[in-house]
């Protein structure tokens, strides 16, 4: 069928199955990808688009509906001469895209409203815009940013690029945020060649399974090939070197429900149309090991066969004697906390291509670490690395769940042997099934403190559920252990964390890996030690915050940058007017109770013990181009801004001259993963090093002093030492290239857990205060006061980004989050936070300086997140009396302990 | 049409069934048939033709009577779902925890149901008769909803329990429409959803109600026995026992609020 209508005010055609969606037809055939698809259900908004001037999901519509209407788009927002809007311009400038995938659809959403309504309110626009979902801003920039697009005059402020030297601590626009507002960015699925095949993989239905695969002849006559094990070179793969337990494609068993067991590939619409049940696969199913006590018991069947006990591993710290050391404390408390599995839910659902050039496999793709996968692909299919691309596609969200394989495999192997272009765009139940999760715990926890509240012992014991392959779950029961007493100087420590092997999906990386789990548990003893004697809950932390000088229970001594207490400082005025408040509601007897609760954390930044090098470069081409060859991918946190504002500093040019080169293999060093909180810290020191290194060739080439004022003009640059200008033609010195590597000083430790496993660590505070209903169980988190010591904000707009973004994701986890396999694998079922959700933010940055860190900055980017869930559950026990041990703290689960505790009359 | 076909209205539930797969089977979209479009008065009350969309719900211009149907619309999912999916649509997917049901329980809602040869009409709870199953034959569509004109001045409302703000399914939910003369309650008509595979009435509570003044103590009237024709279950999203709660506590605030 031919259908007619207006797209972005033109004339335009489509030819084809009128019940094909909207989104496909605009996407794949007309060529518009600036409307994104994160789900094809109507769930995410990501795809939203005016039709007739309203909003609707482009996945819902079918094409056939649209003859003879009018089609908007995020690209018919720009001006025909490219001018943004008013509303893409605030979303610039107030930094309402992070990575971008939510954008488009948010633009259209509110292009809506204020079409119908020129000066709405908050509550109007969260109306408006409660359809779409961000899983990286906690909208709070998204609603400026669309209150500010309304406001009468100079509505949205210019913003002044900031000159030679005054980049750090600007609050610089994302120097990648242009693409991000107009549709105009690539991310995975956006770039794909029109000729290139498809893949779909067949997923095991089954969390534990043995298979035999039948006569796959009648597939493969309609497809190009169908992959199944025999064909992966090296079929394991894992993130450790010496632990490569998952298979590309299952071989014979499969250890989760979701798991790869094979890639039919062929033409889009045939792979599409092939059913599971057309796909000879014979199963004998077995009893799944389901949870920590199914794996631990006695008898439990091994999900590895080689992992007795199904133990994957454990180790723990020890500092001083905590058994003996109980017996003198004045108050103790313990407790026993569990979380559940917890989806990244980036909006971007996997995605990439993969094309054969010459001996050499390119893979295009959304990923968090270009050249971890480039060595693991080189691995999987038996290459050198040099014969491996990765080229980083733009990330639409990570969170550490694109830190892991997806499509990577499957599209290289496929287009090295079919020798064609392969794609592979996972769908969003497939996305929730097969990756990664954070990790389910059950932590122990016991602390103890004397009659002022010194804390005096701690003895925590973390139990971590890995799933069926071992991927980051070493890095949790690693990084656990150190974190597990909490901000907090306690003299005497055992700490303890171990993983175990189960039958559900791997649990892998997610934004503090673990350390969100351990903070519900150390932060509610926080809480019941105060109570016990009477002490404020604030001012308890305050007295046992580490601070600089004081040695931690890996024996680190903390030399500088240890801002906890000034955090509190900064909160104890909000916290006093939250408990007037308070106690003034809760006066007025009602079915509603409002509360306070506090969270604190601290969070070592980089690897745990382990070197993690970052090398950046900066280029000076003699036609005069400034280029940042970025190695670290941004995926959505910023770092290709924050990066450049530190290399333009360390120059001495305006961030503004600088062009970026990002994450690609081939043009780019290696400057890690885009994981704990490392890039800010390590790769920031690195392109710090790099500009220095460049601004000194320079200085050395013009023989000026250190304070020489350098400045760019095509290819010429411009030397002024005191009143004498030289200057150096490109053109004559040839390309010059600035380089700088640093590696964060951190020591191995010992069997006791001695040593200094993070050069850095960040510390935050967050107040929340919520109102529960008492009848319902329902909790709405009225408002948050974060404060966070980042060392430097290099850009506080982002800065704040991250910490708004991390306590939506906290909040998820304390309230809603609950990966179960096969009933929560779509955004209908499982529930993270809509812009309805999020609370007032308030941030305040504290700026304790570390010396190591590029102009005295640390990471944020999982610290948002770790006090968010204390903080709200302390303020739910703070309104009913109800501590929750069990996360999320669901309605039907906050109704049942508020009932229980009224039954045991306390 | 000889072949089995799928009937596509709003799409909101049609799509999202079929994620990742290609879509195959014969497809009759309705969506612009112009006869099926709009709300209309008539003489025994009003004719919502089947593709009315939630938006269109919102903005016509209809007495208190839609008021608890119009606070249900503003609560489907978010405003592009509004936008676009339909109240009939609702109806035929026979979701459980479909958010027009109840209220279209209250209203005393018929279905229109046409097929080439005939048209016929049933009451609401006929049409639905189980967990995504309808009274539909196959060659049958749904042409129009019919809500009656009540004998008396009505009041209606409508709540609904979710763990988020926007774009949630309802653990529970309540509808109530009273008809109401010299401030005393004439006939009332409850339903709750979520809590049954079909949106339930609650006679018992109906006939509690009935004579009784619209004051602030209506809320009390509720009692658990009430809920017998309930059959809550346990699932990712509340216990059983929980939902009942819910029920309860939602009934007697939605009857509460009609005193103010
Ligand atoms: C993100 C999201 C959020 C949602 N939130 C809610 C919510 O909060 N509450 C709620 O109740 N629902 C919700 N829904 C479900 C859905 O939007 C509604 O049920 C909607 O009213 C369905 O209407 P439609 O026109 O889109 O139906 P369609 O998808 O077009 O059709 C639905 C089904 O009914 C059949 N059908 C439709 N019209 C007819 C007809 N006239 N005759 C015969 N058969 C017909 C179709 O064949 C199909 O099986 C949500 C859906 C999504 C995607
Ligand atoms: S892609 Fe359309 S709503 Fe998610
Ligand atoms: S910026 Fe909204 S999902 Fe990433």
């Amino acid at each position: 069928m031919k259908v007619a209508f207006v797209l972005n005010g033109a004339a335009a055609t489509w030819t084809g199955p009128p019940v094909t969606r909207l989104a496909a037809a605009l996407r794949d055939d007309l060529g518009l990808t600036g409307t994104k698809v994160g789900c094809d259900a109507g769930d995410c908004g990501a795809c939203t688009v005016l039709l007739d001037g309203r909003q609707v999901c482009a996945c819902l519509v079918a094409v056939g509906q649209v003859e003879g209407r009018a089609v908007e788009t995020v690209e018919g927002l720009t001006g025909g001469d490219g001018t943004l809007a008013r509303l893409q311009k605030s979303f610039l400038a107030h930094g309402a895209a992070q990575c971008g995938i939510c954008t488009p659809g948010m633009l259209m959403a509110a292009e809506e409203l204020l079409r119908q309504t020129a000066r709405p309110g908050r509550g109007e626009v969260e109306d408006a815009l409660g359809g779409v979902l961000c899983r990286c801003t906690g909208y709070t920039k998204i609603v400026d940013a669309v209150l500010a697009a309304t406001e009468p005059a100079p509505m949205v402020t210019p913003v002044v690029a900031p000159g030679a030297g005054a980049a750090v601590g600007a609050r610089l626009p994302r120097v990648d945020g242009h693409a991000k507002v107009t549709g105009g960015d690539v991310f995975g699925a956006d770039g794909i060649p029109a000729d290139a095949l498809w893949i779909r993989v067949v997923r095991s239905p089954h969390a534990r399974a043995r298979f035999t695969l039948g006569d796959l002849g009648p597939l493969r006559r309609r497809l190009a090939a169908v992959l199944t094990a025999a064909d992966v070179p090296f079929n394991g793969f894992g993130i450790y070197p010496e632990i490569k337990d998952q298979p590309v494609l299952a071989d014979g068993i499969v250890r989760y429900r979701g798991e790869a067991v094979l890639a039919l590939v062929g033409e889009r619409a045939t792979v599409l149309s092939i059913r599971d049940d057309e796909v000879p696969i014979a199963w004998t199913v077995e009893p799944p090991v389901t949870g920590i006590d199914a794996a631990t018991a006695a008898e439990a069947p091994l999900v590895q066969a080689d992992r007795p006990k199904n133990l994957l591993l454990d180790g723990g710290v020890r500092h001083g004697d905590a058994a003996a050391a109980f017996a003198g404390c004045a108050a103790v408390a313990d407790g026993v906390f569990e979380t559940a599995f917890v989806e990244h839910a980036y909006i971007e659902p996997e995605a990439g291509w993969a094309q054969r050039v010459g001996d050499r496999i390119e893979i295009h793709v959304s990923t968090q670490t270009p050249y971890m996968d480039r060595d693991e692909i080189a691995n999987v299919m038996q290459l050198r690395p040099e014969s491996v691309r990765i080229v980083p596609t733009a990330c639409g969200g990570g969170f550490g769940g694109k830190l892991d394989l997806s499509v990577q495999p499957l599209v290289g192997i496929a287009a090295w042997l079919l020798k064609r272009p392969v794609a592979c765009v996972y769908t969003r139940p497939e996305s929730m099934a097969a990756t990664t999760k954070r990790h389910p715990a059950r932590i122990s926890a016991k602390f103890g403190c004397d009659a002022d509240g010194k804390l005096v012992a701690c003895d925590v014991s973390a139990s971590f559920d890995t799933g069926a392959y071992a991927s980051w779950g070493p890095t949790v029961a690693n990084r656990v252990p150190v974190h597990a007493m909490g901000p907090y100087a306690v003299p005497h420590v055992r700490t303890w964390g171990e993983a175990f092997f189960t039958n559900g999906p791997p649990a892998g990386a997610f934004r503090g890996f673990g350390v969100p789990q351990a903070a519900i548990a150390h932060e509610a003893m926080m809480d019941e030690l105060a109570d016990k004697l009477g002490i404020d809950r604030l001012e308890f932390r305050h007295r046992n915050a580490l601070r600089a000088g004081d040695m931690t229970a890996t024996g680190q001594v903390l030399a500088h940058s240890a801002g906890l207490a000034q955090c509190l400082d900064a909160l104890r005025p909000h916290w006093r007017r939250a408990h007037e408040a308070a106690v003034a509601f809760n006066d007025k007897a009602g079915v509603r109770r409002r509360g306070v609760g506090i969270g604190c954390m601290w969070y070592g930044i980089g690897n745990t013990s382990m070197s993690n090098p970052s090398r950046i470069r900066v280029g000076l081409s003699p036609a005069g181009t400034l280029t940042l060859y970025n190695g670290a991918v941004d995926i959505g946190q910023g770092s290709n801004t924050i990066l450049t504002q530190i290399a333009a500093d360390a120059l001495g040019l305006p961030a503004a001259q600088f062009a970026l080169v990002q994450g690609d293999t081939d043009l780019t060093a290696d400057a890690g993963k885009t994981s704990a909180s490392r890039q800010t810290f390590v790769s920031g020191r690195a392109a710090e090093g790099a500009g220095k290194d460049l601004r000194q060739q320079i200085l050395r080439l013009a023989n000026a002093g250190s304070d020489a004022v350098l400045s760019l003009d095509g290819g010429k640059v411009m030397v002024r030492d005191g009143a004498e200008v030289r200057t150096i033609d490109l053109a004559t010195t040839g390309a010059l290239v600035g380089e700088g590597t640093f590696d964060p000083p951190t020591t191995p430790l010992d069997a006791n857990g001695q040593g200094i496993p993070y050069a850095t660590y960040a510390f935050a505070a967050q107040m929340a205060e919520v109102e529960v209903d008492i009848e319902l169980g329902t909790v709405k988190v009225q408002r948050i006061v974060a404060a966070h010591d980042v060392g430097k904000a290099i850009n506080p707009t982002l800065v704040e980004g991250q910490i708004e973004g991390g306590i939506a994701q906290g909040l998820g986890l304390a309230l809603m989050e609950e990966f179960l396999p096969g009933r929560t694998e779509n955004l209908h079922d499982y529930l993270i936070p809509t812009i309805g959700d999020v609370p007032l933010i308030e941030c305040i940055l504290i700026e304790d300086r570390e010396p190591l860190g590029p102009s005295g900055a640390k990471g944020v980017g999982e610290p948002g997140l770790v006090p968010t869930a204390p903080a709200i559950l302390g303020a739910v026990h703070h309104a009913t009396g109800v501590r929750a041990r069990r996360v999320p703290l669901l309605p039907h689960r906050l109704y049942e302990a508020i009932v229980s505790l009224k039954g045991t009359g306390a | 049409m000889a072949r089995p076909h799928a009937v596509l209205a709003g799409g909101t539930d049609f799509y999202p069934a079929r994620v990742g797969r290609a879509i195959e089977e014969d497809v009759l979209d309705i969506g612009a048939i112009p006869v099926l479009r709009g709300i209309s008065s008539v003489s025994s009350g009003w004719r919502l033709g089947a593709t009315t969309t939630w938006s269109d719900l919102l903005e016509a211009d209809l007495p208190p009577l839609f008021d608890g149907l119009k606070q249900a619309a503003r609560e489907v999912g978010g405003r592009q779902i509004q936008n676009a999916g339909t109240l009939a649509g609702n109806l035929c997917n026979a979701s459980p925890a479909a958010d027009g049901v109840p209220c279209l329980l209250a209203l005393d809602a018929e279905i229109e149901i046409a097929s080439s040869a005939a048209t016929r009409r049933l009451p609401l709870d006929q049409f639905i008769i189980g967990v995504r199953h309808t009274a539909l034959a196959p060659d049958e569509l749904v042409v129009a909803i019919h809500i009656p004109k009540p004998a008396h001045e009505v009041r209606s409302a409508f709540l609904k329990l979710g763990a988020r703000r926007y774009l949630v399914i309802s653990i529970a939910m309540a509808a109530a429409t009273l008809e109401v003369a010299d401030g005393r309650i004439t006939a009332a008509r409850i339903a709750v959803g979520a809590c049954s595979a079909v949106a339930r009435r609650l006679p018992a509570l109906e006939a509690a109600l009935a004579g009784t003044r619209v004051d602030g103590h209506l809320g009390d009237r509720v009692d658990r026995a009430h809920l017998a024709p309930l059959t809550p279950i346990d699932d990712a999203r509340g216990s059983a026992g929980y939902r009942s709660e819910a029920a309860l506590v939602l009934l007697r605030r939605l009857l509460a609020g009609f005193a103010r």
